[in-house]
């Protein structure tokens, strides 16, 4: 048993192509997420007012301690870095890393990435680095442990799109008790 | 639950004469069916997937004890409190237990066939705990008052209009007729009690014995909210659902959106580990996990162990051309399908679920389909097999089978029969070679005709021939 256990043996792996980037793109535009992308970090703010605008948003956002000092007011866009509450409409938040195989964003809880704020808005913001891009579910397992030696933290959440549901007549609707929009920013340069 | 499920036959009937569940039904073919297969093709390496999947189960059940202490001592370090109960009364009783203890009023319930099996809602009632189910199905049957139809989507056998009156007179809102209106409607309604309710409760899709983590699949994100507001957060789930490693996780993973709804992954995947750390801003402050025994030790080493393996994907009843003409509410207990009817009978007694194991074809459509090969069309034969060496079958069954045998044993005697009983059938099927209407036989032939024999025997065939 502990032998199985330490050996952490992964199991027989779909194939992803040669470029994750691409493959996550297209998995994550299938699951209905949509991708934008820019150059570096300081140009997320004027993406995501860019797409706050486009779909009639409110120009203001709950977001991680991460991003707390990029330039939102030069773009419009209020932010304020805390846990979401039950009245805000938009959270931006980072992710731990993001998996190619199923246009996954893995997202890591603890004191500087609050839960909430991927969960209650209606429309979660991730910023994700184009070099966190992993393969698949294991790679992801790998980093993980790698980077958070102490264990598993609190809450590891894999999302794959917006929320939705299909219990009434089968029939698929986004937006369910989660997000109804997922939109993710990828960049490019560290 | 109450089970149900002596009234199978009669239950079935009634569920074939209703065109609105006939019309689900047909739905549910066309959605989960073609949509497994469609995400089954992505995959190169299905099969070799599957074999794998089936392995990581059986390695856990080959050494359950070890993997479920492994898990104990990795959780409570954690700061999780695990709990052992054997019985279903027992599941009920713990929650009730934290719920005093953490002065719990209130409770927000994301999807657990374990606390259904427990009927855990009326026991948080009776102890003056409101428990609201979170997931739009399970919300829509504690609406109506009815239990779940499928263990995936629970409420497959409800139209949209059924669920706009119910809504309607429930809600005191506006009638809404569209599926969005009423999903909106249905997360209005609900957001407030998961800022407001003081204990989360959920299954547990997989327990992980390496991390001491457990771990939902979800698409609502119900699931997530119930796991992460409440102060308190109890999962509930089967001891058979614990895997040793993260990386088993994500071979199964492969498997069980795909087997289940036609994902390649659902929406939310959330793996939950101890408690709210000292500077987190969210999660709960108490985690108690309850691994529930409720008969699951008793499968271990008997002939039925493979049914252990079940990660309650479903995509045996998708399947099953019995669910796809019944559904779910004429098997009579919380699992219906094939695989409900090999858990019942082990469950909840054989006794009690006596047509069950017969409520299938045979036809091994579930066991092809099944992501871990649970060979179910085996499990029930067995159930079979056991129902007549504890002479539960009625006495007209075990008569007819006592004469065969008899004959059986006896070549020359058997070979007569057969030449008797061959030509009177075919004389039977007259000039059309079709029997109406089969002596001792007419269950069968009420519902179609019987092909008649041509007159002659295979071994007189077979002799003629040589």
């Amino acid at each position: 048993m502990e032998g199985h256990i330490a050996a952490r043996a992964p199991g027989p792996l779909p194939r992803v192509g040669d470029d994750p980037a691409a493959h996550f793109r297209e998995r994550a535009l299938a699951l209905a997420s949509t991708v934008d992308e820019v150059g570096s970090l300081e140009y997320v703010p004027r993406a995501v007012s860019a797409y706050l605008n486009r779909h009639s948003l409110p120009l203001a956002a709950v977001c991680w301690p991460q991003f707390a000092a990029l330039d939102w007011n030069a773009h419009g866009v209020r932010s304020e870095a805390r846990a979401a509450t039950a009245t805000d409409l938009v959270g931006i938040t980072g992710a731990f890393c993001a998996i190619a195989e199923t246009g996954t964003l893995v997202l890591v809880s603890g004191p500087r990435t609050p839960a909430t704020v991927s969960l209650l808005p209606e429309t979660h913001i991730a910023v994700v680095h184009v070099s966190r891009i992993v393969r698949n579910m294991e790679a992801a397992w790998a980093l993980l442990r790698t980077e958070h030696s102490g264990g598993c933290p609190r809450a590891v959440t894999l999302v794959s799109g917006p929320s939705r549901t299909a219990d009434v007549e089968q029939t698929v609707t986004l937006g369910a008790h989660g997000p109804y929009r997922v939109h993710i920013i990828l960049i490019w340069r560290a | 639950m109450l089970v149900t499920s002596s009234r199978f036959k009669e239950r079935a009937r009634e569920k074939l004469a209703d065109p609105n569940l006939q019309h689900a039904l047909r739905k549910l073919q066309g959605n989960f069916v073609r949509g497994r297969a469609e995400r089954i093709r992505e995959l190169d390496n299905f099969e070799d997937i599957r074999a794998a999947a089936a392995a990581i189960r059986d390695r856990a059940l080959a050494d359950l004890d070890l993997y479920l202490e492994r898990f104990e001592r990795e959780a409570t370090a954690r700061g999780t409190v695990v709990h052992w109960a054997e019985t279903r009364d027992e599941v009920s009783r713990i929650v009730c237990d934290i719920a005093r203890a953490h002065n719990v009023r209130k409770a927000v319930k994301s999807k657990s066939m374990v606390s259904e099996e427990c009927a855990l809602n009326e026991a948080l009632a009776a102890a003056g705990i409101e428990a609201i189910e979170t997931d739009l199905g399970e919300y829509i049957l504690q609406l109506a008052h009815e239990p779940p139809s499928h263990i995936v989507a629970p409420v497959v056998h409800k139209s949209r209009d059924e669920v706009s009156d119910l809504f309607e007179q429930k809600h005191r809102r506006p009638r809404k007729s569209g599926i969005a209106e009423l999903c909106r409607e249905a997360r209005e309604v609900l957001r407030p009690h998961f800022l407001t309710a003081d204990m989360g409760i959920s299954g547990a899709n997989f327990i992980v014995a390496e991390t001491g983590s457990t771990l939902i699949v979800t698409n609502e994100g119900n699931g997530r909210m119930a796991t992460t507001l409440p102060r308190v957060h109890v999962a509930i789930t089967g001891i058979e659902k614990v895997v040793p490693t993260l990386e088993d996780v994500a071979t199964l993973l492969r498997l069980l959106p795909r087997s289940a709804t036609g994902q390649s992954i659902t929406n939310y995947v959330s793996i939950t580990t101890g408690v709210k750390g000292r500077e987190d801003l969210d999660g709960p402050e108490h985690f108690h996990v309850i691994l529930v025994d409720a008969g699951r030790t008793r499968l271990l080493g008997s002939g039925m162990q493979e049914m252990l393996r079940c990660i309650r994907c479903g995509a045996c009843m998708n399947h099953c051309p019995v669910y796809q003409s019944v559904g779910g509410h004429a098997y009579g207990w919380v699992y219906p399908g094939p695989m409900g009817s090999v858990l019942t009978p082990v469950y909840a007694g054989l006794e009690n679920a006596l047509d069950l194991p017969h409520a299938s074809t045979l036809c091994n459509q579930c066991g092809v389909v099944c992501p871990v090969k649970i060979p179910l069309p085996d499990l029930m034969r067995k159930l079979r097999e056991e129902q007549f060496a504890r002479r539960l079958r009625p006495w007209r069954e075990r008569l007819a089978l006592a004469a065969w045998r008899y004959a059986a044993e006896r070549p020359a005697l058997y070979a007569l029969l057969e030449r008797v009983g061959v030509r009177f059938l075919a004389r039977l099927g007259g000039k059309k070679r079709r029997i109406r209407r089969l002596p001792f036989g007419a269950g069968w032939t009420a519902g179609r005709d019987l092909p008649a024999p041509q007159g002659a025997t295979f071994k007189e065939l077979y002799w003629r021939r040589r």
